[in-house]
Parts: C-alpha cells; structure tokens; sequence
C-alpha cells in the first residue's frame, strides 16, 4: 500500500473516535473505487476531502452513513462497530436497527439537497426528528423554527422546496440535518450545485457550524473554504488517502506531490 | 292513456325514476369497489415488475399484459361462469350436488378489479420510476426503516405522480361496470335496458342511462381533479 504523507505527528485526541474506518474498500463489478482507506475523526474536528473527480471522496463519505456498503473493511462510530455482514463479494447491513439509530447521528447533507418535495420547507425539517426519533411534535417545531431563523429562513417555513432558490434549499438541508441534533455531519460537495452567486451564502453557514466546534466531514471543491475553516485536509487520489495533514501545511506545498500538482491545477483554473 | 316521460322517469307507480337511481347506485359501488381492487392488484403488478428477481418480474409482466390484452367481457365471462363451474365441481366433489353460481356483484367487481389492476400497475410503475432517488436517500440517511420511507415519501410522491393516470383508469371502471349486465347484475344499463323493454321507449332509457354515466363521471372526475391539484401544489414554482 502506498505510504501517507502526513503533515504532522497523528493528534493526541482522546481515545474514542467520532469515527473510525480500517482497511475500507468498496468495488463496484472489477473496479475497485476505494483501494483501503484508514481513517479517524475526532470530536469538533472539521475534515476536508479534497480530490480529483473520481477519486473516491463521495464514495468514501457515503459509506460513512451506509449509503454505500463497504465492499470490505470495519467501521466503528463513537466507537460502536457497524455491523457488516460478509454477503458473496460485498458487506451488506447485519443489523437495521443500528444502522437506522446510528444514521440520526451522522448526518447527510447533500449535493442535489434532496429536500423533499411534498413537504414545506418546516415540514421537511420536523420529519426526521418526528417520526424518525420519535421526539414530541411541539418541540420539534420550536427546534425547527429556530433552526430556520439561524440559517436566515424563517420567513420561508411555509414555502415548498420547489418555490426556493438553490442556495435557500441547501441551507434548509443543513438546517434539517441540524434538527437531528447528529453528533457528526456529512457534506457532500454542498455547493456544487449551486450558482456562483449563491455558494457563499450556503459557505456563511458552514462557516458558522464549524466556529461552534462541530464535527464535520466535507467533501468540496471550495478549495480556500478547506484552506481557512479545516482543522485537517485529506487529499484522495486513486481510492487511497494521498495525503493528510493541517491546511497550512499542506497548501504551502511540499508535502505531497500530487496534491501540489491538484491544487496547481485549481489555481490556473 | 299513455304515460308521459315525466311519469315514465318519476317515482310514482308508473315511474322508473327509483330503480334507475338504485342501478346508478350499483354502477357506483361496482366501479369504486372495482377501481379499490385495482388499486390493490396495481401497487401488487407495479411492485413485481420494478422486483430485481426476474422470475417475479415476468409474472407482474404477464399479469399486465394478458388482461390488458383480452377483451373486458371475455374477462367478466371468464370469472363469473368459470368461477361457478370451479365452485360446483368443488361441491359437487365434496358431496354436495347441484349447480352453484358465484354473486354476479362480487365476481363483477372482481373482473372489473383484476383489469383495472393491469392498467393501473402501468401507471404506478411509471410513477415511482419518476420519484427523485436522491429525496430517497435523504430520508434513509434519516434512519427512516424502509417501511417509514413508503408511508411517508415514497407512497404520496408515488400517488401525486400517478394521480392524473389514474383519473383516466377510473373513468374507463365506470364504464366498464356496464359489462357486468352480461351477467345478470342490474345496474344502470341492465336497469335502462329492462325499462326501455317493458315500455317500449329504449331512445328515452338509453338516453337517460347516458345521461347518468356522464353525470358520474363528470362528478367523480372534478373530486380527482381537485385532488391531483391539491397533491400538485407543492411542485409549482
């Protein structure tokens, strides 16, 4: 296996991670898109995974909510280990309960939003907390409202998804994932669907969740959203981690070949 | 002295005006409780065509495609006196001799059910392969069981997609009842056909019984109408 080129010492953190992936794999037929991925997350760490289209970021981080099952590996979650059953060449589900319960607490942002259509914009944010974890439904409610007043859409509660704009939309799937109150959130390039003009406003709200010490996992192309609001990049080439390491670090150069090459190649861009 | 139309179409002791309606109320119950069981056998039909087993995806393919390609009073014939034969050769067999018929209303509703089912299993099909399968993973990266997604965002995404189809499959139960005066069941055209024989006035009777369908359909279709606009209303900009 190819070596990581590391920034830094591995951190000291305490002993249990948020999460905890060993030796992932995920092919799909004979094409192997996730060639055995270690990797850890800590409490309030905000982790960036950068690279190239097809490099296996998206794969990776859906596999962290069961999205996609691992072709092969172990994955622990606040140190419970997700129960993977072997099933011919692949792993499927062992245990539904647990994957239902351990999916409220990872949270999916994603790239196409994916709100749904039928519900208000309030209605999508009380669904999951309502009849997923069953909490009552008044409380839900205020939650929810002062979800939407913080990510600037409370005037817009009542609106369906269809009637918002595409930065509005993400926002109120930030905000539905926040209602869950999820210990980690998953982002998967949030703003790569979005306009130019409407990027920063979903970016503000980002921002602001990773100030107050959340732990968040982002796959992105907003190469300086990663250099400024990272706690650490991990750069993918080829369905292995390439690189890892503190922002500064890594965008000063030198540290890892290819990555330098990426990010080269986003500055011409 | 002749009747005049008016006594002919009234409730008094020459007026055909009461069994008229009580037909009308057979054709109704007929085409709701036939269209319900299409309902039934449609999600069944569309479920086994969308199944990943090929095995079950044939038989939902032959389900839909024999009874949408037999004529509809081939199919009524077909359960309604095949079901009698199958049930008198059952109790002929176990010692009770005689000849059994099947009530003309359940095996009607029943034939109207399994072809509707073939339309509608067309149409749901095509509707749930409309549903954005990224709003589905949202809701499984939700924790929502697979059960949850159904109820809450699969089936009335499902429903409003299909609703408009299904307006049409509807209408054509409606009419479809009429076929179940082959078997003795006396609703509203075997009802008009019985007073325009006995009076001698089928133009009047026939008329009327028209008259009657469109009603119905006019009626039921502006409650679907409503309803698809309802369901819709969240998809307009």
């Amino acid at each position: 296996m190819a070596s990581v080129n590391r920034s830094v010492v591995a951190h000291n953190t305490p002993a249990v991670p948020a999460i905890s992936v060993n030796d992932l794999h995920k092919r799909y037929g004979t094409v192997e898109v996730l060639k055995g991925i270690d990797f850890r997350a800590h409490d309030g760490e905000v982790v960036s995974i950068l690279g190239a289209s097809g490099s296996g970021k998206s794969t990776f981080l859906r596999c962290l909510n069961l999205l996609e099952l691992p072709s092969a590996g172990r994955l622990q979650i606040f140190g419970e280990k997700v129960n993977l059953r072997p099933s011919g060449s692949n792993l499927r589900i062992g245990d539904r309960n647990q994957v239902d319960r351990l999916r409220t607490q990872v949270a999916m942002v994603f790239q196409n939003f994916c709100l749904w259509s039928h519900m208000t914009v309030l209605e999508n944010l009380m669904e999951a907390p309502v009849h997923v974890q069953r909490r009552s439904r008044g409380q839900v409610r205020d939650e929810a409202e002062a979800m939407l007043k913080r990510v600037g859409l409370i005037d817009r509660a009542k609106a369906y998804p269809a009637q918002l704009s595409g930065g509005q939309q993400q926002r109120a799937a930030i905000a539905r994932a926040l209602v869950m109150k999820p210990r980690v959130l998953l982002f998967d390039e949030p703003t790569s669907a979005l306009d130019p003009e409407l990027v920063g406003e979903v970016l503000k709200v980002m921002r602001d969740l990773a100030a107050e010490g959340r732990t968040m996992l982002i796959v992105t192309h907003e190469m300086a959203f990663a250099r400024d609001v990272s706690s650490r990049i991990v750069f993918l080439e080829q369905g292995r981690i390439n690189a890892e390491g503190l922002p500064q670090e890594l965008f000063r150069g030198g540290v890892s070949e290819r990555f330098d090459q990426f990010i080269a190649r986003f500055n011409q861009g | 002295m002749t009747p005049g139309m008016f006594d002919l179409l009234g409730f008094g002791p020459q007026g055909w005006g009461l069994p008229l309606l009580q037909a009308a109320g057979i054709t109704i119950s007929a085409a709701l409780c036939g269209f319900l069981l299409g309902s039934v056998f449609g999600i069944g039909g569309a479920t086994l065509k969308l199944a990943r087993s090929p095995v079950l995806r044939l038989i939902g393919q032959a389900y839909t495609t024999i009874f949408r390609g037999v004529p509809e009073i081939l199919v009524v014939y077909l359960f309604y006196f095949g079901g009698s034969v199958v049930l008198t050769t059952l109790l002929n067999t176990g010692g009770f001799p005689g000849f059994y018929s099947l009530p003309s209303f359940v095996m009607g509703v029943f034939a109207v059910g399994i072809v509707s089912g073939a339309y509608q299993a067309e149409v749901y099909r095509s509707a749930y392969l409309r549903l954005d399968r990224g709003q589905i993973e949202a809701g499984a990266s939700c924790g929502m069981s697979k059960f949850l997604l159904l109820r809450r965002i699969i089936g009335p995404q499902t429903l409003r997609f299909a609703l408009p189809a299904l307006g049409n499959i509807w209408q054509s139960a409606l009419k479809e009842t009429s076929l179940l005066s082959v078997i003795g069941l006396t609703e509203l055209l075997r009802q008009a056909g019985t007073a325009a024989g006995s009076t001698r006035q089928p133009l009047l009777f026939y008329a009327v019984a028209a008259a009657m369908f469109l009603v119905i359909g006019r009626m039921t279709g502006a409650v679907l109408g409503r309803m698809e606009n309802h369901l819709a209303k969240p998809w307009r900009r």
